[in-house]
C-alpha cells in the first residue's frame, strides 16, 4: 500500500515523502522485513522516485536505499542493473549534503569486485566524490573516504588516477594523510590508511613514501593495538599485511614498531576469559570475533615473516607460536586454517626453522590432514608448504613420505588449478632430489607416464619446468639413470627430442640438454643417445648455439658421453669425431668461457 | 639506565634498562646513522623510544617510572652514553625537525585529555547542573553591572537575581565613571551610596585615590576636566546617567573651596548628602576631635580612617585580619580567588560597554587637543592636582602612622607621582600607568568591595570556577601531572 502511494504521481509529493520514511524505517528493522520490501520489488519504485525534481522526496528515497543497501541480504547487483542509475545518482551527489552522505554510503556498499569498480569508475565516480572529502558535513567526508577505499582495493587503475586527483591545490594522497592523523577519529584513520595501501600496492605511492613509511604502516600498526574496537584491530592487521606483504624494507620496520609481533600475539587471547556459558547469542558472538582475529593475526605474521630471517625467528619465539600455528591448522574455520597455512608458508622458508621448530612441532602431521579433501585456496598454499617441508635437508621429509605424500601430490598435478599443478610437481621434484631408488619408482609409478608427457606438454612453463627438474632429480647417480632409462628410455627420450624441437624458451631447454647429460652419464643409457643420430644432431646444433648456458650444458653431455675411464669410450669418440664434433670443441677452446677445461 | 633512577636503551643488544643492570629485550639493535629518539609522556608516566622516527613501543616497566617522576628530587636529564673514543653524538632538543612524527603524537593526547574533559560524568543530577550554569551566567552578569541583560536572562531561564536592580544600575554607574578615568566621582559616588564603605576600606581609598591622581595627570579626572571646556561634552558621553552631571560640578566646586583651606567643613560632599548616613556611627564625634591635631586637608581622612579602625573591631574577625595585615590585603584579594584575576578582568572587558565611552572620550579628547599634556594642559588643573598630589602623600603618612609601613602603597604613591618628572609621562618608564587599562584592576576592587559591604560574593562564581580551574592547572604542573599542559583554560575561553 505504501509502495502503491510512492509510486502514485498523482498523490502529493509530501505523502509520498512521507511513504519512503515509514519504508526507509521498516527497512531499519529485521532482515526479514528488508526481504519482505525487496520482495515488493521497492528498489525499482525507490529509484523511480529519484527522478522527481523534490529534493526532499529524493532524500528520503535516497535514505530508504541506503537503509536497504547496506544490509547484507540486499544483493549489490539490483543496483547496476540500470546503467542509467549510477549517472543519475552521480548527477545527485550535487543536490544537498544528503544525498551526497546515502549515495556515498550506497556506493561504497554496493562496490564488490573489480567488475563493479569499473562501472563506478566509468561514471567519472573518482572525480565526482573527490571534492566531497574536504565536505563541512563529517559524514560526508567520512562517506566519500569511504567509497574511495573500496574503489582502490586491489585496483591499479583506480589507485593510479587517485594519485594524480587535487582537490582545493591538494593532492588527495596529502588529504588521505591529514585523515590519519592520531587525534582524528579512529573509522577515519583507518579508511584513509586502506586507501593509501590500496594506492601503494598499485604502484601509485612508492613503497619508501614518507606517507606510507612514517605515516601508513604506524598508524595501521596503531589499530592492532589493545585499546582499538576487536573489529578495528582485524582490519588493521589485513590492511597491515596487504601492506607490507611484496616490500622486506616495510616488512622490517613493520617489526620493531611497537613490539607488534608481541602486540599480535595477543589477538590469541580473545576471549580472555571463558565465561559461564549463559548466553549462547554471545559465545556466538565471542567465536566469531575469536576466529576473525586469529585469522587477521596469521595473516599479518605470514606477511612479516615473508622475506626476512630474523624476523621469522622472532615471530617463532614469540610464546608458544608453533602451537598455535598447528592449532590453527585443525580449525574449523576455513578462513583462520587459511591463514594459519599461510604463516606456516612463511615461515616454512627459513632453512633453520625447518630443521628446528618444525621439526619439534611436528608440523607436517596436521599439514597433511589440510591436505586431504581441502578447498583449492588452502591446497594452494598447504601444497607449497609442502614443497619447503620436502627439501632435502628438512627432517620431515621421511615422515612425510611414509604417510601417502606422492600419492597425494601425484593426483594434485591432474588438478585444473594451474597452481595446485605446480605445486604438485614441484614438490615431487624436491621429493626426488637425491633419493632413494624406491622413491623414485614410486613416484614415476604414481605419476604414470602417460600423466607425465601431459605435464610435458602442459601449457604453462613453470609446470614444464618443474616437470623437468623432476626428470633430472630422477636421473641422478648413475644406477639409477640406467634402472629409469631401461624401463621408460623409449618414452623419456621421445620426449625429450620433442621438447628440443619446439618452441622453448632457453631455460626449459636448457633443463632438458641437463637431463640428455644425465643420461650419458649412465652407463647402458649412453647407448640409447649413441644409437639416436637425431639427437647427437641436436646436441651438436646447441654446441654452437649462441647462448653460453645452452653451449654449456651440451657440453656436458658430450663430455659424459666422451669420459675416457668407461668402457667403450673409444668407440664413442670416433663416433662424434665423424661428426665434426671435435671441430666445434676446437673453436669453442678459442672463446673465453671456462668451459673449454672440459676437454 | 644500569644505575637507579635511570632508564637506557642500549644499541648493542636492543635490550631496555631500568634502573637495573639486567636489561629487558626491548628492540632492534642501532648503530652508527641511526637517529634514536626518547620521549618521556608524563601523562601517562611512560617512555618510548624511536629508530629513525618509527615508534619502537611502549616501556614495560611503568611502575618504576611512576615512582621516580613523582618524587621532585628525580628529575630526568637526557643522557648519551658513548663507547669507543671518538664517536661523535648529534643531539636535537627540537631545534630542527624530528624525524618521528610527535606532534602527530602530541595531537592525539591533546584530544584524549579533551575528550576525558567533555566526557567527565557530571552524574544524574542534570536539573541542578543546569541550574547552576544559569546562575553562574545570570550571577556574571549582574556582578559587572549588565542590569537589562542579566534582566533578559532572568526572564528567559525564569531563574530570579538576588540584587536588587538600583543596586546594579548604582555599581554599574560607579564603574562607568573608574573606567572613564573619573574617578574622584566615582569616589563621591560610592560615599553617597554606599557611605561608610571606603572609611571601612582605607586601602582601597588610597588606591582609588592614587589612580585618581593619574587620572589627573592624564587630564580625565572631572577635578581637572572641570577646568577644561570640553567638561559638558565629555559629560554627554554618559547618556544613560543624565541626573550624574548637574550634581558633579557643584560637588567638585564644593571639594575645592572646602579641601584647600576650612577643616571645619572637611566631610565635603558628605557633610550635605550623607549626613543621616553618618549619624549612623556613634564613633564619629571622638574621631573629629581627633583630627583637630592633624593638618587641615587631612582631617578629612583621618576622621574616616578612625571610623574605619573602630567600626573594624567591632566588625567580624575577618575585617580585623584584613586591615590588620594591611600589606597582604591586595594579594589576599586576589590570590585565594583566582590567580588570574589581572587576566580574567581583561577578559571581562573584552565585551565591556566602557570601551565605547573610552573611545568617545579618548576621541573627544584628541580632537580637543591633538597633543596630549599635564592635565589637560589647563594651569589651574595642573595646580590642583598638585594639590591633590599633596593631600595624597599626607594620606599617605597618615596611613603610615596607623597601619605601619605599606609597601604596596608606597610603590603605588611612587609610580604615581613620578610621572610628573618626566616631560612627557605618557611616554615614559611608568607611562603605562596612564593606560585606561590600568583602571580595570581599580574598578574590579572598588567593585567587588561594594559587593561585599553588601554581604553579597565579591567575585562572581563564574569568576571563581575559572580561577579555581587556573589554580588547579598551575598546581598540577606543580606536582607534575603532565596532562594540564593540554587542557589550558584560554582553549576553552573563545
Amino acid at each position: 500500500r505504501l509502495l502503491y502511494l510512492l509510486q502514485q504521481e498523482t498523490s502529493s509529493t509530501e505523502l509520498r515523502t512521507e511513504c519512503a520514511v515509514v519504508l526507509g524505517s521498516l527497512a531499519m528493522g529485521t532482515e526479514n522485513n528488508v526481504k519482505s520490501l525487496l520482495d515488493c520489488h521497492i528498489i525499482p519504485a525507490l529509484l523511480q522516485g529519484l527522478l522527481s525534481p523534490d529534493l526532499k522526496f529524493i532524500e528520503a528515497c535516497l535514505r530508504c536505499l541506503r537503509t536497504i543497501f547496506i544490509s547484507p541480504v540486499t544483493p549489490e547487483d539490483l543496483l547496476y542493473t540500470d546503467a542509467t542509475v549510477i549517472s543519475h545518482l552521480m548527477a545527485l551527489l550535487s543536490r544537498s549534503r544528503y544525498t551526497q552522505e546515502y549515495i556515498c554510503q550506497i556506493f561504497s556498499h554496493c562496490c564488490k569486485g573489480p567488475d563493479h569498480q569499473t562501472i563506478l569508475f566509468n561514471h567519472g565516480a573518482v572525480q565526482n566524490i573527490a571534492h566531497l572529502l574536504v565536505s563541512t558535513s563529517y559524514k560526508v567526508r567520512m562517506q566519500a573516504l569511504k567509497c574511495f577505499s573500496v574503489l582502490a582495493f586491489e585496483n591499479p587503475q583506480v589507485s593510479m588516477t587517485l594519485v594524480n586527483v587535487s582537490v582545493d591545490g591538494e593532492l588527495l594522497p596529502q588529504i588521505f594523510v591529514k585523515m590519519l592523523q592520531r587525534d582524528k577519529p579512529i573509522e577515519m584513520q583507518l579508511t584513509s590508511a586502506k586507501c593509501l595501501t590500496s594506492m601503494c600496492r598499485a604502484g601509485a605511492i612508492r613503497t619508501d613514501d614518507s606517507c606510507i613509511v612514517l605515516k601508513t604502516l604506524p598508524c595501521l600498526v596503531r589499530m592492532c593495538s589493545k585499546e582499538r574496537l576487536l573489529e578495528e584491530r582485524v582490519e588493521g592487521a589485513e590492511t597491515l599485511a596487504y601492506l607490507i606483504e611484496t616490500d622486506v624494507e616495510l616488512q622490517r620496520i613493520a617489526s620493531i614498531t611497537d613490539h607488534l609481533i608481541v602486540m599480535l600475539a595477543d589477538y590469541f587471547k580473545y576471549p580472555s576469559s571463558v565465561s559461564a556459558i549463559t548466553d549462547i547469542k554471545r559465545l556466538d558472538h565471542d567465536l566469531k570475533h575469536a576466529h576473525e582475529l586469529r585469522q587477521a593475526a596469521f595473516k599479518l605474521y605470514a606477511s612479516l615473516g615473508a622475506n626476512d630471517e630474523d624476523i621469522r625467528k622472532k615471530i617463532i619465539e614469540t610464546e608458544n607460536m608453533m602451537d598455535r600455528i598447528v592449532n590453527g591448522l585443525s580449525e574449523s574455520s576455513i578462513k583462520v586454517r587459511l591463514a594459519a597455512v599461510r604463516c606456516l608458508h612463511s615461515l616454512s622458508r627459513s632453512v633453520q626453522q625447518l630443521r628446528t621448530s618444525f621439526q619439534d612441532h611436528a608440523v607436517w602431521k596436521p599439514l597433511m590432514k589440510v591436505l586431504q579433501n581441502a578447498p583449492n585456496e588452502i591446497l594452494v598454499v598447504a601444497s607449497s608448504t609442502l614443497c619447503n617441508l620436502l627439501l632435502e635437508f628438512s627432517p620431515s621429509k621421511e615422515p612425510i613420505l611414509e604417510s601417502g605424500a606422492i600419492e597425494l601430490l601425484c593426483s594434485l598435478t591432474q588438478s585444473e588449478n594451474l597452481a595446485l599443478r605446480v605445486n604438485g610437481i614441484w614438490a615431487l621434484m624436491n621429493m626426488a632430489f637425491q633419493a632413494e631408488q624406491k622413491i623414485k619408482s614410486d613416484i614415476l609409478r604414481g605419476l604414470s607416464t602417460e600423466q607425465l608427457f601431459q605435464l610435458l606438454s602442459d601449457s604453462d612453463v613453470n609446470v614444464l619446468m618443474k616437470t623437468l627438474g623432476l626428470l633430472r632429480n630422477l636421473l641422478s647417480t648413475r644406477p639409477h639413470i640406467d634402472h629409469i632409462m631401461s624401463t621408460h628410455g623409449k618414452q623419456i627420450m621421445q620426449a625429450v627430442t620433442l621438447i628440443l624441437e619446439g618452441e622453448h624458451n632457453i631455460e626449459v631447454k636448457e633443463q632438458t640438454l641437463c637431463i640428455l647429460a644425465n643420461i650419458a652419464d649412465g652407463t647402458t643409457a649412453k647407448e640409447l643417445i649413441m644409437t639416436n643420430d637425431d639427437i647427437l644432431q641436436k646436441i651438436k646444433y646447441y654446441m654452437s648455439h649462441s647462448n653460453a648456458k645452452l653451449q654449456l650444458a651440451a657440453m656436458f653431455c658430450i663430455s659424459n658421453l666422451i669420459w675416457n675411464e668407461e668402457e667403450g669410450s673409444q668407440e664413442r669418440q670416433d663416433k662424434l669425431r665423424d661428426m665434426g664434433i671435435v671441430d666445434i670443441l676446437h673453436k669453442l677452446s678459442q672463446s673465453s668461457d671456462p668451459n673449454l677445461c672440459d676437454k | 639506565g644500569w644505575d637507579k633512577h635511570s632508564y637506557g636503551y642500549h644499541g648493542d643488544d636492543g635490550h631496555s634498562f631500568c634502573s637495573s643492570g639486567t636489561g629487558q629485550p626491548y628492540g632492534p639493535t642501532f648503530t652508527t646513522g641511526d637517529v634514536i629518539g626518547c620521549c618521556v609522556n608524563l601523562i601517562n608516566n611512560t617512555c618510548f623510544y624511536t629508530k629513525n622516527g618509527h615508534s619502537l613501543g611502549k616501556e614495560k616497566k611503568l611502575g618504576l617510572i611512576q615512582v621516580s617522576f613523582s618524587s621532585s628530587q628525580s628529575n630526568l636529564y637526557p643522557t648519551v652514553g658513548l663507547q669507543t673514543p671518538g664517536e661523535i653524538v648529534d643531539a636535537n632538543f627540537g631545534q630542527q625537525p624530528f624525524v618521528f612524527d610527535i606532534e602527530d603524537y602530541m595531537r592525539e593526547w591533546r584530544a584524549k585529555i579533551q575528550s576525558t574533559i567533555k566526557r567527565f560524568p557530571i552524574g544524574d543530577r542534570l536539573g541542578e547542573w543546569q541550574a547552576m550554569l544559569q546562575n553562574m551566567v545570570s550571577s556574571y552578569l549582574v556582578h559587572h553591572g549588565y542590569c537589562s541583560t542579566a534582566a533578559a536572562f532572568a526572564r528567559v531561564t525564569d531563574t530570579t537575581i538576588q540584587e536588587e536592580q538600583t543596586s546594579i544600575k548604582n555599581r554599574q554607574r560607579i564603574q562607568k565613571l573608574v573606567l572613564a578615568g573619573r574617578v574622584g566621582e566615582a569616589i563621591e559616588a560610592t560615599q553617597q551610596l554606599y557611605p561608610g564603605l571606603l572609611e571601612h576600606n582605607p586601602n582601597l581609598l588610597f588606591m582609588l585615590k592614587c589612580r585618581q591622581f593619574v587620572e589627573m595627570v592624564n587630564g580625565t579626572d572631572s577635578e581637572v576636566r572641570c577646568f577644561s571646556a570640553r567638561s559638558p561634552r565629555s559629560q554627554d558621553s554618559y547618556p544613560g546617567s543624565p541626573s550624574l552631571s548637574p550634581r558633579h560640578g557643584s560637588s567638585n566646586s564644593q571639594i575645592h573651596s572646602t579641601g584647600a583651606d576650612s577643616p571645619t567643613c572637611s566631610n565635603g560632599v558628605m557633610s550635605t548628602k550623607s549626613k543621616q548616613s553618618h549619624s549612623k556611627y556613634p564613633t564619629l564625634t571622638s574621631s573629629s576631635s581627633s583630627s583637630s591635631s592633624s593638618s587641615p586637608s587631612s582631617v578629612n581622612y583621618s576622621e574616616s580612617n578612625s571610623t574605619d579602625s573602630t567600626k573594624s573591631q567591632q566588625h567580624s574577625s575577618t575585617s580585623n585580619q584584613e586591615t590588620s595585615d594591611s600589606e597582604m590585603e591586595m594579594e589576599a584579594e586576589h590570590y585565594p580567588n583566582g590567580v588570574l584575576e589581572n587576566s580574567s578582568t581583561r577578559i571581562v572587558n573584552g565585551t565591556y560597554k566602557h570601551e565605547e565611552i573610552l573611545q568617545t572620550d579618548e576621541s573627544s579628547m584628541e580632537d580637543g587637543c591633538p597633543q596630549r599634556q599635564l592635565c589637560g594642559g589647563n594651569h589651574a588643573a595642573t595646580e590642583r592636582m598638585i594639590q591633590f598630589g599633596r593631600e595624597l602623600q599626607m594620606l599617605s603618612e597618615q596611613l603610615c602612622r596607623e597601619y605601619g609601613k605599606n609597601t604596596v602603597h608606597k610603590k603605588m604613591l611612587q609610580d604615581a607621582f613620578s610621572l610628573l618628572a618626566y616631560s612627557d609621562p605618557w611616554n615614559c618608564p611608568v607611562g603605562q600607568q596612564l593606560d585606561p587599562i590600568q583602571r580595570e584592576p581599580v574598578c574590579a576592587a572598588l567593585n567587588s568591595a561594594i559587593l561585599e559591604s553588601q554581604n553579597l560574593p565579591k567575585q562572581p562564581p563564574l569568576m571563581l570556577a575559572l580561577g579555581q580551574a587556573s589554580e588547579c592547572l598551575r598546581l598540577m604542573a606543580r606536582v607534575g601531572l603532565g596532562s594540564c599542559s593540554f587542557a589550558r583554560v584560554d582553549d576553552y575561553l573563545h
